[in-house]
């Protein structure tokens, strides 16, 4: 589903991704763990073409978006991303939030768009809030506006950038309940995320990222029992204590 | 009472003298037409430079170096010549590019002013868009939307709440600004007056409700801007 070969990536002289390759296959549930800095971000940003590749390729559901010309918009509204700050927009209700990208990207109806997103506020438990503003919902709730904005493209993959980071402490659980309930399903889904016990319960496959490159790469129970590097032992004996 | 007219000199003779008041006031339509044609080229002008400033700011927010150099160019040339000389390169410019075609002064008039304020307007536009967080971009492109429909979508919208004091400020200097028209015949208020008062010498009382009528049109829209901004203030 989503194939990444050979791919750097350089902010000016700082080498971010280093000759990374990955393959996600459809349905994967990949949670991508690493320390701050480490390339996380920018590796995910590369899937939805955010950031551009210096070199190498990244394939797409057999399209590849590194290629010149590549049909990025048409990929994108495949692939959903959730952002560490939603960035919902803040001048549209809820349920436009939902149904803008559907309607104008997408060409479905409003009706259509309407009702599968009222679907999904309810899926993220926020169906009475519909005709709020962004501004008026807590942290918590923003996110799993965001979470139904991105489910609402019908996205074959969903990228999840750290999305409970910006959230306080109390709020984490309802989001990251939403988004376990979603790794039921057949989404290919990546994580970046500090969440141990997410990663645990809804990960297939956990990979460890230091420095722009993959140390570690396996399933949940390999990579907390069991793992290789040393830095991937360092990093775990620091949150896990 | 006439006691008292008689000793004030100045209503008597000179610049301001009750004569030339009642001259002015007795001609009045030259200045209502040259009211009209300044409301014409003005609206007719800001329509023209909201338009221009709104592509050219976009493009000196884009990503593209290419756009944003052309935009860059654009701006500078007309925020750094007087826009006096802009006219005159228009109005000679025009007549040889379209030869043989009658080409009216008010269009000279919009083009003038709506190019100049378009490059002040593609300021405020780029200043508005830059003003909303860079998230607010990811997250439409990341839905699929092109550069262009999250602009319209997504960043003018909001950015609408920032630039429509500056914008209304802009719309103030454009309706002042249309008096360069007076100095090709222009037909505009400045241009009436003028013609008005050259003709008797009766300048004093001209100048001072032409002024007025200026005043008339530009004051309800700063008041406006002022409203607008503490409004945005408030949000
Ligand atoms: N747009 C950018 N310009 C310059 N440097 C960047 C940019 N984005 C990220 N970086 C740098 O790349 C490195 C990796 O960033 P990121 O992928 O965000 O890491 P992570 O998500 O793992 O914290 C960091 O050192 C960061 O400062
Ligand atoms: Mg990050």
């Amino acid at each position: 589903m989503i194939e990444l070969v050979g791919v750097n990536k350089h902010f000016g002289l700082h080498h971010v991704l280093k000759d990374v390759t990955l393959d996600v296959p459809s349905g994967q549930k990949l949670v991508i763990i690493g320390p701050s800095g480490s390339g996380k971000s920018t590796l995910i940003r590369c899937i939805n073409m955010l950031e551009r590749p210096s070199s190498g390729t990244v394939t797409v559901d057999g399209i590849e978006v590194t290629a010149h010309r590549a049909p990025i918009a048409k990929v994108r509204q495949q692939v959903a991303m959730v952002f560490q700050s939603f960035n919902l927009y803040p001048h549209k209700t809820v349920l436009e939030n939902v149904t803008l990208a559907p309607i104008v990207v997408s060409g479905v109806s409003k009706e259509e768009a309407t009702e599968s997103g009222l679907r999904y506020l309810e899926r993220v438990g926020l169906s009475e809030k519909a005709d709020k503003y962004p501004a008026q919902l807590s942290g918590g709730q923003q996110q799993r506006v965001a979470i139904a904005r991105a489910l609402n493209m019908h996205p074959k993959i969903m990228l999840f950038d750290e999305p409970t980071s910006a959230l306080d402490p109390e709020m984490i659980q309802e989001v990251l309940e939403v988004i376990i309930g979603l790794a039921q399903g057949g989404i290919t889904m990546l994580v970046v995320t500090h969440e141990m016990g997410f990663a645990r319960e809804a990960a297939d496959r956990v990979i460890f990222m230091d420095d722009g490159m993959i140390l570690e790469d396996g399933t949940p129970e390999h990579f907390f029992e069991n793992p290789q590097n040393d830095r991937t032992k360092l990093f775990l004996s620091k949150i896990l204590r | 009472m006439t006691e008292l007219f008689e000793r004030i000199g100045f209503l008597q003779q000179g610049p301001f003298s009750v004569p030339r008041w009642e001259a002015l006031f007795a001609n009045m339509d030259l200045l209502w037409d040259g009211v009209l044609v300044t409301l014409l080229v003005a609206s007719l002008g800001l329509v023209l430079a909201l338009a221009l400033g709104t592509v050219i700011g976009v493009m000196s927010a884009s990503h593209s170096k290419v756009l944003r150099g052309l935009a860059r160019a654009y701006v500078e040339f007309y925020q750094n010549t007087p826009l006096l000389i802009q006219v005159f390169m228009i109005f000679n410019a025009l007549p040889i590019l379209f030869t043989g075609m009658f080409i009216p002064v008010i269009v000279i008039g919009i083009l003038g002013v709506g190019m100049y304020h378009g490059a002040y307007i593609a300021e405020v536009v780029r200043a508005g868009i830059q003003s909303i967080g860079r998230g607010q971009l990811e997250a439409a492109l990341s839905q699929g939307f092109s550069y262009v429909g999250a602009m319209r979508h997504i960043i003018i919208p909001q950015a609408m709440r920032v630039v429509l004091p500056p914008l209304t400020n802009q719309a103030v200097s454009l309706i002042k600004n249309t008096s360069v028209l007076a100095v090709i015949a222009g037909g505009d208020l400045m241009y009436a007056g003028d013609a008005f008062a050259g003709r008797y010498g009766h300048y004093g009382p001209t100048y001072v409700v032409v002024g007025l009528l200026y005043f008339v049109m530009c004051f309800p829209l700063a008041r406006l801007a002022r409203k607008l901004e503490l409004r945005a203030k408030e949000a």
